[in-house]
């Protein structure tokens, strides 16, 4: 499999082959053979259908599945360490100090029970062994760092009794609490509102440099993404369909959904028309068909899109597309765009 | 204009956050809020996190009770002249929390269900009718329908949503943040089924996002909220392209930038917003405004009328008033 390299060799996250499937009838395969690395201090953002597998892959760097109905094959490097091995004190370790996420839905990393300042001071003393004051004291500093207005009082708030988008700061300062190597940032902004989130936006970027932090992030949002990553994933039924740097992939999508996904932009559409979206629906996760997933729904599909393994096209600098037609679709829109 | 079908009259609502007795200190969340929504029309509602407006929606659909001010349904006060049960039939809501609003043991199928069988529906048809709007929303009922909530996606789980709140057939739905989790493509289907029932059933929206582009893409008109108050509001496209209110002006500046040669280098807006204990007198704004001169801080600003149906309020405007 061709992963997805980063220039540099000593790499912070390195994916190869992972797959997950749940069990069930029928079972879910919600990611197939995803192969990556991730460089200390890189910003990944990934974009993809919803459905198509990110936040489970997210989960599986930080081993949050349910084990007893989770399957995972393959490798997953974290920081140098085997992370599908780790158990018991490693693993927590692990969580929360070396590698924490920022979760789409906030009600999964708050306990309700306890407050805001309980949280994140609980979360220090045990990965850094702080005291309670110097914990509490932390705590302030965090909601500080990520603009939470009136941060003194709302250390002792509940998370009901905070707005949507506090709840997602505060849970960001949750993550950022004990200076992780790696962030999975799950749609953190999506709550915000423009003024906070490229706040925010710009406050992560500031750390991720200080810091050297890397940062996995998922967003649905084109420009977020553009915003904080140095390179973008595409991903469609489980699997990752395009990568490359930044630029390329906003300007030159090769891949048939990367390019049906920008095109669905609202960016330009006359106000309630009728929107372009990529036809039909994603195949059933179970049974994907041979070659391409994404070729039932494809214009462009011709018998060799059922080729298994797919020819896979390299474009140089970790760029590549798994599409038989990516060399000939990028001639084409140059064809257009100069015509 | 005829009358409306769902109408805000001076809502209030303010949360206990502390104290006792006299020093007793409330977050006033929502302040002498008012609107009108004439049936078929799409309001949308944009404002700076923890303005207020999750509890204007709750408000609106009575799922909280107001401390002062009324919500009339075509007319009747909501409550007094109609019974709660009625308008609930009529008026739905779709949470900004995916997760909580569905509750964990209950299949997705009977989750959309559910509306149909407590308003009278036989057992059978409710699930037929669940099944034909899962797959409206793009979830195939046959993979989708016998699963639990911690087993979908977040944008599978807020179709779900959605179709919950359709299965009630109701007049209005109040949209918190309902496309938030959706990816482009199945944000366009989504919208694009929520402008096609407002077209079959002439439909009535409150769309509230921080998507700056989807609300522009599907609403009549917009409002805009800060600090528990209504800043702005008017038609779509003249808030968009001639806003009134700074707050506005500094809100459609921060929309990210989509070339990566030219990201955002600095916040448009920046400081925090004041705290809702205890706001600024005057304009609650003007603690922030990069615009504010002698009368922001004395005095609150009235709703200036700056077009035909454009409110904002704020003083720059009370001389342009005369004009319009
Ligand atoms: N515990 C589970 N049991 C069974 N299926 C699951 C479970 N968790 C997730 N899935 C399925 O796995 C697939 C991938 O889910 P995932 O949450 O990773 O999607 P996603 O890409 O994050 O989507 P979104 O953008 O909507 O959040 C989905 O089809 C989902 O229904
Ligand atoms: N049950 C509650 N108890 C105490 N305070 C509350 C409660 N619910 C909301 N608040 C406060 O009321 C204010 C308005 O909250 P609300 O959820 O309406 O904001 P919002 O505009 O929906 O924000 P967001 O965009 O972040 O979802 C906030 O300061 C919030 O902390
Ligand atoms: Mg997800
Ligand atoms: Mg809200």
């Amino acid at each position: 499999m061709t992963p997805f390299r980063s220039p540099n060799d000593t790499p912070l996250v390195r994916v190869r082959d992972l797959s997950v499937r749940f069990a069930g009838t029928p079972p879910v395969h919600a990611v197939n053979s995803v192969s990556f690395d991730l460089a200390p201090g890189e910003v990944l953002g990934i974009l993809g259908e919803s459905g198509s597998g990110k936040s489970v892959t997210l989960k599986t760097l930080l081993r949050l599945l349910p084990e007893r109905k989770t399957r995972i094959t393959g490798q997953v490097e974290v920081d140098g360490q085997d992370v599908l091995a780790l158990q018991g004190r490693a693993l927590a370790d692990h969580r929360g100090g070396v590698a924490s996420m920022i979760f789409q839905d906030p009600s999964l990393a708050l306990d309700p029970v306890y407050t805001i300042g309980q949280q994140i001071a609980e979360t220090v003393i045990r990965h850094d062994g702080l005291s309670k004051s110097d914990a509490m004291a932390r705590a302030l500093e965090m909601l500080e760092i990520v603009r939470i207005p009136s941060a003194k009082r709302r250390l002792a708030n509940y998370p009901h009794e905070m707005s949507g988008g506090m709840r997602q700061r505060a849970m960001i300062a949750l993550a950022l609490a004990c200076r992780p190597k790696l962030l999975l940032a799950d749609e953190p902004t999506t709550a915000l509102d423009a003024t906070v989130q490229i706040q925010i936006l710009l406050l992560l970027r500031d750390l991720q440099k200080e810091l050297g932090m890397g940062v996995i992030f998922v967003t649905h949002d084109i420009g977020v993404a553009v915003e904080v990553s140095d390179r973008l994933a595409v991903m469609y039924a489980g699997s990752f369909v395009e990568t490359g740097s930044v630029k390329d992939v906003i300007r030159d999508a090769r891949h048939p959904y990367s390019k049906g996904l920008l095109a669905a932009n609202l960016v330009g559409a006359a106000p309630g028309t009728r929107l372009d979206a990529v036809p039909g629906a994603p195949p059933p996760l179970n049974a994907l068909p041979e070659g391409c997933s994404f070729a039932p729904r494809c214009a462009h599909a011709e018998t060799a899109c059922s080729m298994s393994p797919l020819p896979i096209w390299n474009g140089g600098n970790g760029r590549w597309a798994r599409c038989v037609q990516a060399s000939c679709l990028g001639a084409l829109a140059d064809a257009e765009s100069t015509s | 204009m005829s009358t409306p079908i769902l109408s805000a009259h001076n809502l209030v609502k303010h949360f206990k956050a502390g104290g006792f007795g006299a020093a007793r200190k409330f977050v006033r969340a929502v302040n002498d809020v008012s609107f009108e929504l004439a049936s078929g029309e799409t309001l949308g509602v944009v404002g700076e996190s923890g303005c207020g407006k999750s509890t204007m929606a709750r408000l609106l659909v009575q799922l909280l009770t107001p401390d002062s001010g009324e919500v009339h349904y075509q007319g009747k006060v909501v409550g007094r002249e109609l019974p709660l049960k009625a308008f609930r039939s009529k008026v739905q809501m779709v949470f900004q929390d995916s997760f909580a609003s569905l509750n964990p043991r209950m299949t997705m199928i009977d989750a959309v269900a559910f509306g149909p069988t407590v308003h009278g529906m036989s057992r059978s048809d409710a699930t037929r009718k669940a099944q034909d709007l899962l797959d409206r929303v793009g979830l195939d009922p046959s993979r989708f329908g016998g699963r639990y909530a911690h087993e979908l996606s977040g944008g599978q789980r807020q179709r779900v949503n959605i179709a919950r709140a359709l299965a009630f057939d109701p007049q209005v739905i109040v949209l918190d943040e309902a496309v938030s989790a959706l990816d482009k493509s199945v944000e366009a289907q989504v919208l694009n089924l929520l402008m096609d029932l407002r077209r079959e059933r002439g439909l009535t929206y409150v769309f509230i996002s921080h998507d700056l582009n989807v609300v522009r893409h599907i609403s009549d008109r917009v409002m805009v909220m800060y600090l528990g108050e209504v800043a702005e509001i008017g038609p779509v496209e003249s808030l968009y392209s001639a806003p009134c209110h700074p707050y506005t002006q500094a809100l459609l500046a921060a929309m990210p930038s989509l070339d990566p040669d030219r990201r955002t280098m600095e916040a448009p807006l920046a400081g925090d917003p004041p705290n809702p204990i205890d706001p600024p007198q005057g304009c609650r704004f003007h603690t922030r405004c990069s615009r504010v001169f002698a009368p922001c801080s004395a005095q609150a600003p009235a709703q200036h009328k700056v077009g035909k149906t454009h409110f904002a309020a704020c003083h720059l405007n009370s001389a342009k008033e005369h004009v319009a």
